[in-house]
């Protein structure tokens, strides 16, 4: 599907396009801004949005990864998604309902629902060290009022089971008597209890051991065929995440700096920061990759000014003129399902290893 | 990948470890590895083999639950070596201000919340390191540069709350580092990063190593990891190390089972569409006996003879160890099940 070309960022809410072949998307998300209120005074928090000009889309039954890095706004799209934070602008639609508008106990409402469950990054933090496994997968179910009492104990079992947990060896245990590995695989347990259409999992395997990673991701692409599930991950295992992920997100810096089918996206970047986060992936030997130093700019490139123009330009080898205004995210040439924040998008590999064309003024 | 050198001084040696943790339930059993100066050394295996707790035995730092039920661990070499096993809580609290520093994969329970997380590692620096005020300031702002954190000056007056998962573990590794500790164990520590950061935090802790001859125990899930970083490897399941040895020769010709195993599932810089491999079972539980092998359940190559009883470690000769009754011809001539 061909994405319009993002107008200036001074546009919140961009027009729908025309209607295209492939299916509607599940969720749409344009142009969406989010930004934390000042937590208080003698911080400058608050300053900066966390997301800005975000547009993502979800298809059903469509995997989208997220990547990037760290503090770049990812969890902030995922919980704004399900209405933890609202948007200061742009427009959060799921099955062609506007639920970035939604407030008070319209919100609430949508999220007892449980049709987009979000899995957290942290299993530590977010349940609860007091309930035991029966009773954190069994709450989704009871807070959306749903199924019988007996339903609710085979829905249990059978959530556990579909994460790889033995039901008769887990259900009474109480999160501290859980390794890493169990304790997550009990959040998604709980995450599917009540069949949401749409899965949002943030970092849902980064504290997994390969095997449970392989398992978990495995078990989401399963879960997304058998039960049309919807589901965006976020993760650092770019690897993995090519194993079963339809398109990917590239954020850096509270924007999404690329996007577009995985395996395309990661086999030749478009954007110089997915390139150097390739490049950095930990490899057992691989020759060919490109050594993400000639990605970095070198020590005698002069300093990009902070917070002028493109997110990445600060640490970006290509830098230059143009690149003091934001670049607009518009579709490849020759890759129309793609899109990349850069002026120089795929070009910049002709200048890779020549001497910095940074402005010799900066 | 450095080779291997000669680490004559050791920095920390375990022998003989074995620890419980609730009712008794024996969770790390039988394990013995030794770190030598400036050497870094990969701790590998799936969750719950014993990785963490391995770790936090060495530290003090064992769930209320677990304790140390035999074995010993011996800290520096020679005058400076301190016995750990037993030790007084004056001794640790001595050991962890300024001989081991640690990171841990979940950094915001290390921190308090109330405070910012500036004013937490200055203050750690006056106490402990008896700077000044100002000076402390400026050394946690210089070490909250070092750790990659964009706007340092700006990061010393944010609360925990208010940072990244992946800013606060940086957070927690400049206050590891500043003890300028001669052990840092880093437990899953850079999980929770990107790649482009876990490269600069890893290269930052091969730079420390360089500088400051710091010896590492690294923990982590990724071989590849331990590949780029790691001179020698230690696997572990089941609460058992069943291999090591200098990390090139493991990872091209591994000769326990499970390593295979691991090695056979790693996804590695592959961008390909593809079903992912898992290792099919679950290991074993903290506890729970098993009459031979406890990898047996799961091993493709077991036979009679590796449930006969406990399978001891095997010395290979160049500095390679395996706990499995197999030699590696008899592994390639068993066809896996
Ligand atoms: N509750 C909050 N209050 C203020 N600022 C916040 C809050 N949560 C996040 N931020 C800031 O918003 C930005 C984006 O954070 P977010 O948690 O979305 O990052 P992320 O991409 O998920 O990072 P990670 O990979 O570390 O999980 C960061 O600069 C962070 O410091
Ligand atoms: N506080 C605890 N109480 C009970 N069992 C525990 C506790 N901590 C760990 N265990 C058990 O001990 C085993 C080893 O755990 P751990 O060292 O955390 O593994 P790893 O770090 O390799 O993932 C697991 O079976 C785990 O369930
Ligand atoms: S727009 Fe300019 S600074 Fe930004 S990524 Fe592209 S080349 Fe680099
Ligand atoms: S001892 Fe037997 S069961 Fe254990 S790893 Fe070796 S071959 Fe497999
Ligand atoms: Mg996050
Ligand atoms: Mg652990």
């Amino acid at each position: 599907m061909t994405l319009p070309e993002s107008p200036p960022a001074t546009h919140a809410v961009r027009p729908v396009p025309e209607v295209t072949s492939t299916p509607a998307p599940l969720l749409r998300v344009r142009g969406l801004s989010v930004s934390y209120a000042p937590p208080g005074k003698g911080t400058h928090l608050g300053t900066g949005a966390a997301l800005r000009d975000a547009d993502l889309e979800v298809r059903p039954s469509e995997i989208v990864g997220i990547v990037g890095e760290t503090g770049s706004g990812k969890t902030t799209l995922a919980r704004a998604t399900v209405g933890l934070v609202a948007p200061a602008a742009g427009s959060i639609e799921f099955a062609g309902e506007d639920i970035g508008g939604l407030r008070g106990r319209a919100r609430r409402a949508f999220r007892r629902s449980g049709q987009v469950q979000l899995v957290f990054q942290d299993p530590l933090r977010s349940l609860d060290p007091d309930l035991t496994v029966t009773d954190l997968v069994r709450e989704p179910l009871d807070i959306a009022g749903v199924l019988s009492r007996t339903e609710r104990e085979q829905r249990v079992a059978e959530s556990l089971r579909l994460v790889g947990l033995d039901p008769d060896a887990v259900a009474e245990r109480r999160p501290r008597h859980l390794s890493g590995g169990q304790r997550q695989r009990v959040s998604l347990a709980r995450a599917v209890a009540t069949r949401p259409r749409l899965l949002f999992c943030d970092e849902p395997v980064s504290a997994l051991d390969v095997s449970n990673r392989n398992l978990v991701l495995n078990l989401l692409d399963q879960l997304r065929a058998e039960l049309d599930l919807a589901v965006v991950i976020i993760a650092h295992d770019l690897s993995s995440l090519a194993g079963i992920a339809d398109r990917v997100a590239v954020f850096y810096r509270g924007r999404i700096v690329e996007q577009g089918p995985i395996r395309e996206v990661l086999g030749d970047p478009a954007h110089p920061y997915t390139a150097l986060l390739t490049a950095s992936a930990p490899s057992i030997g691989d020759e060919e990759r490109l050594d993400p130093a000639r990605l970095r700019p070198t020590g005698d490139t002069p300093a990009w000014p902070a917070d002028l123009g493109c997110v990445f330009a600060h640490r970006c080898p290509f830098a230059h003129d143009a690149c003091a205004d934001q670049p607009a995210s518009p579709t490849l040439p020759h890759a129309p399902q793609r899109r990349a924040a850069c002026h120089d998008a795929a070009a910049w590999r002709e200048r890779l290893d020549q001497p910095s064309p940074q402005k010799e003024s900066a | 990948m450095s080779s291997v050198r000669e680490h004559t001084a050791s920095t920390l040696e375990v022998s003989d470890l074995q620890i419980s943790v609730g009712d008794g339930l024996v969770a790390v059993q039988d394990v013995s590895f030794r770190i030598g100066r400036g050497e870094s050394v990969g701790l590998v295996g799936e969750s719950g083999s014993g990785k963490t707790l391995t770790c936090r035995a060495a530290l003090g730092l064992l769930p209320a639950t677990g304790r140390v039920d035999a074995g010993r661990i011996v800290l520096g070499d020679g005058p400076d070596a301190v016995e750990l096993t037993g030790a007084r809580r004056s001794t640790w609290d001595r050991v962890r201000a300024g001989r081991i520093g640690a990171v841990f994969q979940d950094p915001a329970s290390y921190l308090n919340p109330s405070l910012t997380v500036g004013h937490q590692l200055a203050e750690q620096l006056r106490v402990k390191r008896g700077l000044r005020r100002g000076a402390a300031r400026d050394r946690t702002v210089e070490l909250f540069a070092e750790v990659g954190l964009h706007d340092p000056a700006g990061v010393f007056q944010q609360y925990p709350h208010q940072l990244s998962g992946g800013m606060l573990q940086r957070v927690l590794i400049a206050i590891a580092i500043s003890c300028e500790p001669e052990l840092l164990i880093a437990d899953e520590a850079t999980t929770a990063l990107d790649v482009v950061i876990q490269a600069e935090i890893l290269a930052l802790l091969r730079r420390l190593r360089a500088s400051h001859g710091l010896s590492l125990l690294l923990v982590t899930h990724d071989l590849a990891v331990v590949a780029e970083s790691c001179e020698r490897i230690l696997v572990m399941y089941g609460g058992q190390i069943v291999e090591s040895g200098p990390t090139e020769d493991v990872l091209e010709d591994p000769q326990h089972p499970y390593t295979r195993a691991l090695m056979g599932v790693a996804t590695i810089g592959d961008w390909g569409r593809r079903r992912l491999d898992v290792i099919p079972g679950q290991p074993p539980a903290a506890g729970e006996k098993m009459p031979g092998c406890r990898f047996a359940p799961r091993c493709g190559y077991a036979a009679a003879a590796c449930l006969a009883g406990p399978v001891p470690v095997t010395d290979l000769g160049a500095g390679r160890t395996s706990r499995c009754v197999r030699t590696s011809a008899s592994l390639a001539e068993a066809v896996p099940a």
